[in-house]
């Protein structure tokens, strides 16, 4: 089975995240990088089936500048076969330009599945995944938690609203994990030393026979600032539990109203 | 092109989500600024029926897709429908709820039309003519405000965030012209906790963290059914198996807005406060006065939750009556 995965590397979820003085991204002196945290869940499933059919290859796409081939490195060292990394240069990619040039990459590969994370949790678009089923004409299922493969399908189990689904659909197809699939593995040693050694493509646009006017961004950033600041509010006080409890309704009730 | 704005309805279990009340509400501001109308567009089977109530929410005209092949939401089914309806309907902007159904279509209809699409978007404006939206990134950390172009241009709305504004609209009810192909995907099985509300819905969410201690959570859950709320975990109390993922709240969890947030034995870190800090009123409930989380409740009382939440309860269903 030849199972693709797409994998984006963003800032670790414990960064403190700045804006830069041009007002339109990201400080990033002191941001420490790190693989999409749904990616890793990508990875592993990915593995997961290679390793029960006892064959296939897992191979991982990535858009993003030279810095990103170290996450695309993690995923090989977790055992992935090969990684293609996407570098679009000066270019300025938005979520659908990124689906664009994954597409653009994929549509001569030979595939079954597709493996991706439901989201980001840089620019939290929740786009590339769909988009990128779409302009391959497959289907994608997304909020993935539990994955059946037979030959020619697939049947996933859904998060949704106050439940799960399930959904079924034929291979080739994509689908978008959600925690709950799986636990991702470590890198072990042996593994790091390994994918040193793993082939890692690079590819522009151009070698995707992609024209930078078919990638300009249709969404822009203006600015980018930081939400207010919550301050502390009060800590209630009171001799009692029953005090303080009172005087936290009083103030949810009266001054509050939210109760 | 028209100046119109297209809201996506969306039902489930025959009613129509609350966000798609505030996707309308939303709608009727951005029509009004860039001079169109409001219309909405419900798809679905044996949803006829339903369809003329959104006229209170402003809807000038609502088109119907009503379709044996549409009764589960399966992405490529719908991104066929709301394609045919949006060629018929020409809009400016296409407005959905940011729901799992929401933003998984709004993706595959952005890469169908090649055009923008700005996800769980918490304010909206047209500035010169063009559509601006705000949206958190990095898990809420940063707000962008972004500019959209394309004909139409896709917004996905945050759940909560927009207040409901009913208007009366025409409310013409037409069928839509939406052909839906064929689609080998389908939805096989559906299982729903009955009565279970959706975090990202809920008004008033009491949340457990590791300060639980373990898996029985009756004193959160007793405190949220006296408030009619929903219960939300800590990635700690997900992790160690005592809520399942769907309960977690945080930046690899569920994005929450709702007007009260009750933090229970949970520390406030960073991720954790990603996903809720828009909470409108924050109350944290721990033993240590220099938890995280202290620093930014409005109301925090320091003491163990064993011992607070159940006064707290019976409190609260005094003044409920
Ligand atoms: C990639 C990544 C993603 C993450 N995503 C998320 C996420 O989405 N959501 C999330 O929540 N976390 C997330 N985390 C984890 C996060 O960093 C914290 O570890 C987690 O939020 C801590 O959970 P907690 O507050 O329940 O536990 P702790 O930090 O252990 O805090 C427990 C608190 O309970 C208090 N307490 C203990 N006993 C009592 C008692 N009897 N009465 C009152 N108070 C008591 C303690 O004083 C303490 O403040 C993520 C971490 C990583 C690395
Ligand atoms: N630059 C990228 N390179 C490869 N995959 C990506 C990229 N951006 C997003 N993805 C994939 O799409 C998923 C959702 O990302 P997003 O749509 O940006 O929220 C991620 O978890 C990845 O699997």
């Amino acid at each position: 089975m030849e199972i693709l995965v797409l994998l984006k590397q963003v800032p670790a979820t414990e960064s403190m995240i700045a804006v830069a003085g041009d007002g339109l991204s990201i400080k990033t002196d002191g941001i420490k990088w790190v693989m999409n945290p749904y990616d890793e869940l990508a990875v592993e499933e990915a593995l997961r089936i290679r390793e029960a059919k006892g064959s296939g290859t897992v191979t991982i796409l990535s858009v993003g500048p030279a810095k990103a081939a170290e996450a695309v490195r993690t995923g090989l060292a977790m055992g992935a076969d090969k990684g293609i990394l996407i570098d679009p240069g000066t270019l300025q990619v938005d979520g659908l330009a990124t689906a664009k040039l994954l597409a653009a990459a994929i549509k001569p590969m030979k595939y079954d599945l597709i493996v991706a994370g439901h989201r980001a949790v840089d620019d939290d678009n929740f786009q590339v995944p769909a988009a990128v089923a779409e302009l391959l004409g497959i289907a994608n299922i997304s909020m993935v938690i539990k994955k059946e493969l037979s030959d020619a399908k697939i049947r996933c189990t859904c998060t949704v609203e106050g439940g799960t689904k399930e959904v079924e659909a034929p291979l080739p197809a994509l689908i978008a994990a959600q925690r709950g699939l799986n636990d991702p593995r470590y890198a072990s040693l042996p593994g790091i030393m390994k994918a040193k050694k793993k082939p890692l493509d690079t590819k522009t646009p151009a070698d995707l026979g992609l024209n930078p006017a078919d990638l300009q961004p249709k969404v822009k950033v203006k600015a980018l600032r930081t939400p207010p600041e919550r301050k502390g509010g009060r800590v209630i006080q009171g001799d009692t539990v029953q005090a303080k409890v009172a005087a936290l309704v009083k103030a949810l009730h009266e001054e509050a109203k939210v109760i | 092109m028209t100046q119109n704005v297209l809201v996506i309805a969306e039902l489930a279990q025959g009613a129509f989500r609350k966000v798609t009340f505030e996707a309308l509400s939303a709608g009727q501001k951005l029509a009004a600024a860039l001079g169109g109308d409001v219309w909405a567009a419900v798809l679905g089977s044996g949803v006829e029926g339903a369809a003329a109530q959104l006229a209170q929410y402003g809807a000038a005209k609502i088109l119907v897709a009503d379709d044996a092949a549409l009764t589960d939401f399966v992405t490529e089914a719908y991104t066929n429908a709301v394609a045919g309806i949006i060629d018929q309907a020409k809009p400016a902007v296409v407005l959905l709820g940011a729901t799992t159904q929401g933003k998984d279509l709004a993706a595959r209809l952005s890469a169908r039309l090649n055009t923008a699409l700005a996800t769980d978007c918490v304010a909206l404006k047209v500035e010169g003519g063009q559509v601006t939206a705000t949206r958190p990134m990095y898990g809420g950390k940063i707000l962008a405000d972004v500019t959209l172009t394309g004909a139409p241009v896709i917004v996905s709305i945050r759940p909560n965030t927009q207040p409901v504004t009913p208007a009366a609209g025409a409310g013409t009810v037409e069928k839509a012209a939406a052909a839906i192909g064929q689609v080998a995907t389908k939805v096989v099985a559906k299982n729903f906790e009955s009565g279970k509300k959706d975090l990202t819905e809920a008004d008033i969410i009491v949340t457990g963290g590791r300060g639980m201690g373990g898996a029985d959570f009756c004193t959160v859950e007793n405190l949220a059914q006296t408030l009619g709320g929903a219960v939300g975990a800590s990635r700690s109390a997900v992790d160690e198996g005592w809520r399942p993922a769907s309960d977690q709240v945080g930046q690899t969890g569920k994005t929450v807005s709702p007007n009260l947030y009750i933090a229970c034995g949970v520390s406030g870190a960073i991720q954790h406060l990603a996903g809720m800090s828009s909470s409108k009123v924050i109350v944290a409930i721990n033993k240590d006065p220099e938890a995280p989380i202290m620093t930014k409740a409005d109301y925090a009382i320091v003491g163990d939750l064993f011992e607070v939440l159940p006064v707290l309860n019976e409190e609260i269903k005094k003044i409920k009556g």
